[in-house]
C-alpha cells in the first residue's frame, strides 16, 4: 500500500476482499474536509490510461470498474476545490476515502476536465481548457471561443473578431474580464473585445441570460475570462510562451511570474506583445492587415479563506490595420468590389499599418475585497475603473490625412457587491447590487460629424439568486434582477435629418437651441426600466448522465449606436441611422442540455429564442449627396425568433485514440416580415481526430470543419449606379458558398530539472483553400486567411 | 508595508466606507467637469453648389447646369437645375464653378481647387446625344484637371452628363475614376435634351 499526498487532501486507503485479475474495481467517497458533505460530481481520472473519467455521485461515491492490478495515478478534481494527485498500487480491490480541501485556494494549474466545471445549475455553458487558451494565445479572444460549439464570432478582417454566441452578439453578449463587465464600445460591429487572451486563467461561456449576476441584458451570453486562484504557499512560478506565426509573418511573445506567501499575500504580473504585418489569402497579400498588440496586468493582494482582498490593473493597447482594399468611397467602389474576385488594392508585404485602421487603449483597475461569515455566507465588494480610448483612421485627403475620424472616450466607474448564503448544504442564496457611471466624450477636432454623441449613463441593478436541492436527483435554480438605466446626452442633429425622423413631432421639447448651420442642439434624456428572471432544473441520476431545463426572460435597453447613429459612415460608404424610439428588447430563451460522460459521450443542446422588439440594422433606401448616392442603414425593431442545436459527441477508441464531432445550426427569422435574419451563422459540422500518449505528453490532432452555405440571408437591394447610370443590384446580403478547412496540432512536453517546455507546432488551412465567410464583413472585398504555420514553445518555470 | 498596515487598520466596514465613497467622488467628479454644451463640429470644405457654364463656340444661348445640396450627407436629395436644351451638333466650351453657401457670403470653394490642382481633376461621363467631352485644362504638372473643357453634341435627342470632382487621385490615369481612385469630392447627374 503507498499513498502519495499533494497538500492538503488526506487519502486513506483501505484494503478488501482479494479478485480476480482485471476484475479489480476502485471504489471511493469524496468528501469536503470541511463539513464532511459529499462532493457532487467530481472527477476522478485515471491518468496516464484510458483518458476515463469518473464523476461522484450524490452521495460523493465513485466506483472504477474492470481494472487490471498494478499502480495507477488518480487525479480527483472538484471545481472551488484543490485538485488532488494519489499514486496507488492497485493488488485487489480498493476503497479510498478522499477529503478535499472545499473553498481551497486552487493551484496556478487549473485542471478542468471535461467541459463541467459550472457557473450555473441548468443553463449551457462550456469552459475552455486552458491548453486552449494557451494554443490561441497568438489569436483573439474570439477565436479561442469558437472551439466551442455555438460560438461563432462576427468578424471585420482576421484580427476584429466579436464573439457570437448562438447567432447573437455585439451588446448582447457580456465579457466579463475578471469580474468586471468590459466597458469597450462593443455597440460597434467593427469593435472587438479589449481583452488579451493570455492574461486569462479560464474561459467559460454561458449560452444565454441565465446568469442574473452578471448583468440581465445578456440576450446572447456571457463570456467570462477568469484568473486563477493562488495556492497559499511561498512560492515563485511562471511561464513564457513564444511564438511564431507564419501567415503574417510575425509573433507574439508572453510572459507571467507569480509569487505566492504562506500567509495569502500574492502578486502576478504578465505582459504581452504581438506583431504581425500583411496576412495572406492563398492568391494574394491581403495589404494593410497588419496588427500589433500590447497587454499588461498586473495582480497583488492578500487571500486567506475568511477574508481577503485583491487590487488588479490591467493594460490593453492595440493597433490593427483594415484591409486597404475595402476603403470605398461611392457605391460604385461597392459594386465593383463585390463583382470583382481579387481585391482592388495589392501592395507588396509590409509591416507597415496605415489607413483605414484603429487604434484602441483599455485600462481596467479593481479592487476586491470579500469576507466569509462561519455559518452564514460571503461577503464581495468591488470598484472598478474602466478607461476606453477610440480612434478610426479613415482614409482621408489634405490636411485631416492623420486625423482620426473617431475619436472617443469611454470612461466607466462600477461598484458592485454582493452577499452569498452557502452555509446550508443544497442551498445557495445570493443577492447583489450594482451601481454604475458612464461618461462618453466624442472629440470634435476629428472634424467629422460625430457617430456617438457625448453622453452621460447611470445605472443601478438588484438580483436575487436562489440555488436548491429538490430530492436526491433534482437541482433548482431560480433568480431575479432589476435594473435600472438612464441616458442623458447631448446631440447635434441637422434639421432636415431631424425633420426626416419625424422628431419634429415627438422630441420638439428636447430642442435646446439651433445653431447658425441649421442644426439642432438636443438634450435627449431616456430611462429604461428592465426585469430579468430565470428558472431552471437539472436532474442526475447517477454520476454520467445530466438533463436539465432553463428558461432565462432577459431585457436589453438600447445601446448608443441604436440610439443616436446619424450620418455618413465613409469607410462603408453607407449612410447609419439611429432612432430615438426604440424601446428595450425582451427575450424570451428556453434551453434544454442533455449530458452524457464516460470512455464517450455526448452533449446536446436544443434552444429557442423569441426576442420580441429586436433591434437589427438593414439596409433600406438609398439617400442621394453630392458625393453619391449612399444606402441607408437603420436600426429597426421586429419580432424574431432564433432556433437552434448544438451537439457534440466525442469517443475514446482505443487508449490513445480519440475522435471528437460537433455539429452546430442556427436559424433566425424576423417573424413580422417572414423574411430571414440578418447575420446567422451558418450551420457547421467539425470533426476531429487526436491521438495521444503519456510519453513526453505527445498529442497530434487533425481537424476538419465544414461550414455549409447560408441558405437564408435577407434580399439584397437596389442602388443607383452613376457610373452605369442605373439602378443596379447590390448583392450585399448573399451568402458566400460552403467551404471545408484543415487544420492540424501537435504537441509535446520536454521536462528539465526545475521546467517543462513545451513545443507546438500547429497548422490552420493546411491545403491553402481560397474561402469567403458570411460572418466576415471584409468577404466582399478579399478572401480568407490562407494557410498559417504557429510554432509555439512555452516554458514553464 | 504601508498598504499592509493600513489595510490591517481598517476594519471591514470603514473600507467599504472608504470605497464607496471614492466610487462617488469619481462619479461627482467625473460628472462635474461635463456640463457645458458640447462643441459643435463644422465639416471642413462642405461643397453645396456646382455649377456648370456650357457656352456655344457658334453664339447662341448659355446654358447653366446646376447642383445645390443644402444639407451635405443629410436627407435631402441634392436639388439639379438645368437652364434650357442644347443645340444638335454644336460644341460647346465648358467650365466649373465650386461654391459653399452655407456661409454668408457664399464661398468660393474653386480657387481651392485651382490652388491645389495637382490633387484634384474632374472626370466627365456622358450617354445619349453628348457624344464628347475633351480639351481639358491642365494642372502645374501637364494632367488633366478638367475645371474647363469642351462639349459636343450630336443630333438632337436627350443626353446625360456626370460630373465628379474627385480629391487625390492618381495622375496620370485614363479618365475614369475607377483608375484613379481618390474620394469624390461632388458628383451631380445632370438630364438634358439636345434639339
Amino acid at each position: 500500500m503507498k499513498a502519495w499526498l499533494i497538500m492538503f487532501t488526506l487519502v486513506f486507503v483501505q484494503f478488501t476482499v482479494q479478485s480476480q485479475q482485471c476484475k479489480s474495481v476502485i471504489t471511493g467517497v469524496v468528501t469536503d474536509f470541511h463539513d464532511m458533505t459529499p462532493l457532487v460530481r467530481a472527477s476522478v481520472t485515471l491518468i496516464g490510461k484510458k483518458d476515463a473519467i469518473f464523476y461522484t455521485d450524490v452521495n460523493g461515491f465513485f466506483e472504477i470498474p474492470d481494472l487490471c492490478d498494478g499502480p495507477y495515478e488518480l487525479e480527483i478534481y472538484h471545481p472551488e476545490c484543490q485538485s488532488a494527485f494519489m499514486k496507488v498500487d492497485l493488488e485487489t480491490n480498493l476503497n479510498l476515502n478522499i477529503f478535499l480541501e472545499h473553498h481551497f485556494e486552487v493551484l496556478e494549474e487549473v485542471k478542468v476536465t471535461g467541459n463541467r466545471v459550472t457557473k450555473t445549475n441548468s443553463a449551457i455553458e462550456e469552459t475552455l481548457k486552458l491548453k486552449t487558451i494557451e494554443q490561441y494565445g497568438s489569436a483573439s479572444l474570439g477565436d479561442a471561443l469558437k472551439e466551442i460549439n455555438g460560438i461563432s464570432s462576427l468578424n471585420t478582417g482576421a484580427n476584429i473578431v466579436k464573439p457570437t454566441i448562438h447567432g447573437l452578439s455585439g451588446s448582447r453578449v457580456l465579457v466579463l474580464n475578471n469580474g468586471v463587465r468590459m466597458q469597450d464600445m462593443e455597440w460597434g460591429a467593427e469593435h472587438a473585445p479589449n481583452v488579451d487572451v493570455n492574461a486569462a486563467g479560464s474561459i467559460s461561456v454561458i449560452k444565454g441570460a441565465s446568469a442574473l449576476q452578471y448583468g440581465g441584458d445578456a440576450i446572447g451570453g456571457v463570456i467570462l475570462i477568469e484568473q486563477n486562484r493562488f495556492a497559499k504557499k511561498d512560492s515563485l512560478f511562471g511561464k513564457t510562451i513564444l511564438t511564431g506565426i507564419l501567415n503574417g509573418r510575425g509573433g507574439k511573445i508572453n510572459t507571467d511570474l507569480t509569487k505566492t506567501y504562506e500567509n495569502g499575500w500574492f502578486v502576478k504580473g504578465q505582459a504581452s506583445y504581438k506583431r504581425l504585418g500583411d496576412q495572406e489569402a492563398p492568391d494574394y497579400i491581403l495589404s494593410n492587415t497588419g496588427v500589433k498588440e500590447i497587454g499588461a496586468s498586473l495582480h497583488f493582494g492578500k487571500e486567506n479563506f475568511t477574508s481577503g482582498w485583491r487590487g488588479s490593473y490591467s493594460f490593453f493597447n492595440t493597433e490593427i490595420g483594415i484591409l486597404s482594399a475595402s476603403h470605398i468611397g461611392s457605391v460604385d467602389d461597392l459594386i465593383r468590389a463585390i463583382n470583382d474576385d481579387e481585391p482592388t488594392v495589392v501592395d507588396p508585404f509590409t509591416y507597415d499599418i496605415t489607413s483605414p485602421r484603429q487604434e484602441v487603449t483599455h485600462h481596467l483597475g479593481k479592487f476586491k475585497y470579500y469576507k466569509r461569515y462561519e455559518g452564514l455566507g460571503k461577503f464581495n465588494v468591488q470598484y472598478d475603473f474602466q478607461n476606453n480610448r477610440r480612434y478610426e483612421y479613415d482614409v482621408r485627403t489634405g490636411d485631416d490625412k492623420y486625423k482620426p475620424s473617431i475619436d472617443l472616450e469611454l470612461t466607466t466607474h462600477t461598484l458592485t457587491s454582493d452577499f452569498k448564503w452557502d452555509a446550508k448544504s443544497g442551498f445557495d442564496l445570493t443577492v447583489g447590487l450594482m451601481g454604475r457611471y458612464q461618461n462618453n466624450f466624442a472629440n470634435p477636432d476629428t472634424g467629422v460629424r460625430r457617430l456617438i454623441p457625448d453622453y452621460d449613463k447611470y445605472d443601478a441593478g438588484f438580483f436575487s439568486i436562489m440555488e436548491f436541492d429538490l430530492g436526491e436527483d433534482w437541482k433548482m435554480d431560480t433568480g431575479l434582477r432589476y435594473d435600472y438605466s438612464k441616458i442623458d446626452a447631448k446631440k447635434y442633429y441637422k434639421i432636415s435629418r431631424w425633420e426626416e425622423r419625424g422628431y419634429d413631432a415627438d422630441f420638439s421639447d428636447i430642442i435646446i437651441r439651433e445653431t447658425e448651420s441649421s442644426q439642432y442642439l438636443t438634450h435627449p434624456v431616456f430611462d429604461y426600466h428592465n426585469v430579468s428572471a430565470t428558472l431552471g432544473v437539472n436532474y442526475s441520476t447517477d454520476n454520467q448522465h445530466s438533463l436539465s431545463f432553463n428558461y432565462a426572460l432577459a431585457n436589453r435597453a438600447p445601446n448608443p449606436s441604436e440610439l443616436f447613429s446619424d450620418g455618413l459612415h465613409h469607410s462603408a460608404a453607407r449612410i447609419e441611422l439611429g432612432d430615438l424610439r426604440i424601446t428595450s428588447e425582451t427575450s424570451h430563451k428556453a434551453s434544454m442540455s442533455l449530458i452524457k460522460d464516460g470512455v464517450w459521450g455526448y452533449t446536446l443542446e436544443p434552444y429557442v429564442n423569441y426576442i420580441n422588439d429586436f433591434i437589427y440594422l438593414e439596409p433600406t433606401d438609398v439617400e442621394y449627396t453630392v458625393r453619391g448616392s449612399f444606402p441607408v442603414w437603420e436600426y429597426h425593431q421586429t419580432n424574431a425568433r432564433i432556433l437552434g442545436v448544438d451537439l457534440s459527441v466525442y469517443a475514446n477508441w482505443a487508449d490513445h485514440w480519440r475522435t471528437d464531432h460537433k455539429f452546430s445550426l442556427t436559424k433566425g427569422k424576423d417573424l413580422t416580415d417572414d423574411e430571414p435574419l440578418i447575420n446567422i451563422p451558418a450551420a457547421n459540422i467539425r470533426n476531429k481526430i487526436s491521438f495521444t500518449t503519456p510519453w513526453k505528453n505527445l498529442e497530434i490532432g487533425l481537424e476538419s470543419k465544414y461550414v455549409f452555405k447560408q441558405n437564408e440571408t435577407p434580399e439584397d437591394i437596389y442602388v443607383y449606379s452613376t457610373e452605369q447610370q442605373e439602378d443596379v443590384l447590390l448583392e450585399i446580403n448573399s451568402a458566400p458558398d460552403a467551404y471545408h478547412v484543415l487544420s492540424l496540432n501537435s504537441s509535446m512536453d520536454f521536462n528539465f530539472e526545475k521546467s517543462t517546455l513545451t513545443v507546438s507546432l500547429i497548422g490552420t488551412n493546411i491545403l491553402d483553400v481560397s474561402y469567403r465567410d458570411y460572418l466576415n464583413r471584409l468577404r466582399y472585398y478579399a478572401d480568407d486567411l490562407g494557410r498559417n504555420i504557429i510554432l509555439q514553445f512555452k516554458l514553464n518555470y | 508595508m504601508f498598504i499592509m498596515k493600513t489595510i490591517k487598520l481598517l476594519s471591514m466596514m470603514k473600507t467599504i466606507k472608504l470605497l464607496s465613497m471614492l466610487a462617488f467622488a469619481g462619479i461627482v467628479l467625473a460628472s462635474c467637469s461635463n456640463d457645458d454644451d458640447p462643441e459643435e463640429v463644422h465639416e471642413e470644405e462642405t461643397i453645396t453648389t456646382m455649377t456648370v457654364t456650357l457656352t456655344p463656340d457658334a453664339g447662341g444661348t448659355t446654358i447653366t447646369l446646376k447642383s445645390y445640396d443644402s444639407d451635405g450627407d443629410g436627407p435631402n436629395d441634392p436639388e439639379l437645375t438645368v437652364s434650357g436644351n442644347l443645340t444638335a451638333g454644336a460644341t460647346y466650351s465648358g467650365s466649373v464653378t465650386f461654391s459653399n453657401e452655407t456661409e454668408d457670403p457664399a464661398e468660393d470653394i474653386t480657387e481651392e481647387v485651382e490652388e491645389e490642382n495637382t490633387d484634384h481633376q474632374l472626370f466627365y461621363s456622358y450617354t445619349g446625344a453628348i457624344i464628347d467631352v475633351y480639351n481639358l485644362d491642365l494642372d502645374d504638372d501637364g494632367n488633366d484637371l478638367g475645371l474647363s473643357f469642351d462639349l459636343d453634341t450630336d443630333a438632337a435627342g436627350s443626353a446625360t452628363l456626370t460630373v465628379s470632382l474627385v480629391h487625390e487621385p492618381t495622375k496620370p490615369n485614363d479618365g475614369t475614376i475607377a483608375d484613379a481612385g481618390g474620394s469624390t469630392d461632388y458628383t451631380a447627374t445632370f438630364s438634358v435634351s439636345v434639339e
